[in-house]
């Protein structure tokens, strides 16, 4: 009886918290579903009406679609494997008993620190500038044309920002990984007769197995949404237009809530589509 | 194959010498115990001879070759881990493959010598499980599998048993035993349990901060330890020393007696003492008996029938052939 009392008292009790997150996350998630099926246009005749799958079809027609989806994945894809590539790198570097390991790791964190407006805006100004930026003194200083890395290599700058922000993310937590891995299991390849290399193949990459899962699937879900970096360098021009970037035009570049709304139904639809991809490989590899 | 000669080794980390200069023969096909208290270095030994650590000076040679610059995998010798040390990704038939498969062997061959140890070790039924889903007597068997594969020229053994428990110990002490019967290679075992290295040992090496203090035989350092310290580590329960009165009778500045060479009666006796605390084992008593003039009690054993009990009066005799002289500088007097 004891229990049956006070589960109803826990629930009374955590009834607040819960509305508040249901409320929280429902009713934007709610209102974006209703316009999605209207046409709502704020400063041109607003609520113009229920118009059915109208939007879902227009969204997915339109010519900026697809390479919307492609670039969202090209970035996703291209920071995921710099930051995990360079991250194991780094954490294996960091790993080795050095003088001033405490500061240095600290700095390697830092770039976590830095809004990613401000990193974006100084990436811009400071080394991408083709007249005053670091990168086009470097490259005058060898004789050579500077890039215009905004317009010429636009993807590949903004996966390049991007990657210089999430990089510490993928080192500290494969650092600490690296960390946890008993150095009797090196000790004894290295009397199996395994080459440093082999003892990376074998040992420590397995070891970081789990590690990398959880940088991915982490990554991966604040890697959808990137804006700030897009919106303070190219503004979606030169083949940089994502998925999120996208939704942001239709709504306040296009004054089309309606519109914009259906591609954040797509938008969701997406994440949750590798989100439940990610879940399962992650469930692979954490069962064991 | 497997012989193993220290010349001059010495180890020292910064300014702290673990090990002074030590020398050390190791013959084909022995088990030789390194036993000593927790931080003596008899691990770091053990990992000089393995190649894990680089020998500050002094050379190893390994079938009379020198071997003191060999890395570890080259010098042809086998460590079981205290951890294990098994790779958790890996089957166990991974695991115990894992020597061969870098050695560069072709599949077929691998099988072969996986299944052969496995047999050996009774391991054939979890040969597609991983080290997680094995129990801790298991994994040694497994650890043991990895260092048999490569039929090593020596296996060296870092406190392989300290991690199980007392039934299971007892078993893997008596397997390891049988192995060794049956493999005939040189090992190399390092314990702080003077019982594993009375039981297994060929020879007994007992070390007490990096130096030897004695080599022999387990029955030579029982009946013929060269100092105090080899007195009181080897042998169970602890040897008894004493000093002032009643050393000064032998001639001595110490006498030790062990607890098994003292006669007890109720009646009459060299040394009278209080009972104490008494242990019944069943087919033994360990007496602690509290003697006037003796700091610590006499421990005292005897047969499982005594009965006496706490504050009984009661008379020790030692067998004086079995007593052990000891001069100022704990050595002992022959």
């Amino acid at each position: 009886m004891a229990t049956q009392h006070s589960r109803s008292a826990a629930r009374f009790m955590m009834a607040p918290a819960v509305i508040l997150l249901l409320g929280w996350m429902l009713i934007p998630l709610t209102m974006t579903l209703m316009f999605s099926f209207k046409k709502y246009l704020p400063l041109r005749g607003g609520d113009l009406g229920w118009v059915g799958f109208d939007n879902y079809v227009r969204f997915v027609s339109s010519s900026a679609f697809w390479p919307s989806v492609q670039t969202t994945l090209i970035i996703v894809g291209g920071v995921l494997l710099i930051t995990i590539i360079f991250g194991v790198l780094l954490s294996i570097l960091l790993d080795q008993p050095m003088w001033g390991q405490g500061i240095v790791r600290i700095l390697v964190i830092a770039p976590f620190f830095v809004m990613p407006t401000v990193s974006a805006l100084v990436w811009k100004n400071m080394f991408m500038d083709p007249v005053n930026g670091l990168f086009a003194h470097l490259w005058k200083a060898f004789g050579a044309q500077p890039i215009e890395w905004l317009s010429d290599l636009s993807l590949f700058s903004i996966i390049l920002i991007v990657s210089w922000q999430w990089l510490p993310f993928a080192t500290l937590i494969l650092l600490t990984a690296i960390q946890s891995l008993d150095s009797e299991q090196l000790e004894a390849a290295e009397m199996d007769g395994a080459p440093p290399l082999s003892r990376f193949a074998f040992i420590i990459l397995p070891h970081l197995s789990r590690a990398i899962t959880i940088v991915v699937l982490i990554q991966t879900i604040f890697l959808l949404a990137i804006f700030a970096e897009i919106f303070v360098t190219t503004s979606g021009a030169f083949g940089t237009r994502t998925l999120t970037y996208l939704i942001y035009q239709r709504v306040l570049e296009s004054q089309n809530v309606g519109l914009g709304s259906a591609g954040g139904v797509y938008a969701i639809i997406l994440a949750n589509i590798v989100a439940i991809f990610l879940m399962r490989i992650v469930g692979k590899n954490l069962d064991t | 194959m497997g012989q193993i000669t220290l010349k001059q080794i010495t180890k020292s980390f910064g300014d702290v010498q673990v090990i002074p200069p030590l020398d050390l023969q190791i013959e084909d096909g022995e088990f030789v115990v390194f036993v000593g208290p927790s931080g003596c270095g008899k691990s770091t030994l053990l990992r000089l001879i393995a190649g894990l650590e680089d020998t500050s000076s002094g050379e190893i040679s390994i079938d009379g070759r020198d071997a003191t610059e060999v890395p570890p995998a080259k010098r042809g010798l086998a460590m079981v881990f205290q951890s294990y040390a098994l790779y958790p990704h890996m089957s166990v038939r991974k695991n115990i493959a894992f020597p061969l498969r870098m050695a560069g062997l072709d599949k077929a061959e691998q099988d072969k010598k996986v299944e052969s140890a496995a047999s050996v070790l009774n391991l054939t039924d979890y040969l597609e499980r991983r080290p997680g889903q094995l129990s801790g007597g298991q994994r040694q068997r497994v650890a043991i599998g990895r260092a048999i594969v490569r039929e090593p020229a020596a296996f060296l053994f870092d406190e392989p048993l300290s991690n199980l428990d007392a039934a299971l110990r007892v078993n893997m002490r008596l397997e390891i035993s049988e192995l060794h019967q049956t493999l005939e290679t040189t090992m190399i075992y390092v314990t702080h349990d003077q019982v594993e290295a009375m039981t297994m040992a060929d020879k007994i090496v007992v070390l007490q901060a990096g130096i030897i203090e004695q080599v022999g035989s387990p029955l030579e350092l029982y009946h013929t330890p060269r100092n105090r310290f080899v007195a009181g580590f080897i042998g169970s329960p602890k040897m008894n020393f004493m000093m002032g009165a009643f050393s000064s009778e032998y001639d001595a500045t110490t006498i030790g007696v062990r607890p098994e060479h003292i006669s007890v009666s109720p009646t009459d006796g060299k040394w009278k003492g209080k009972v104490g605390v008494s242990e019944h084992l069943g087919s033994d008593t360990f007496l602690y008996v509290d003697v006037e003039g003796i700091e610590d009690p006499v421990t005292v054993r005897s047969s499982g029938e005594v009965s006496f009990r706490h504050g009984d009066m009661i008379h020790l005799t030692p067998d004086p052939d079995k007593i052990h002289r000891f001069d100022n500088q704990g050595l002992r007097i022959a």
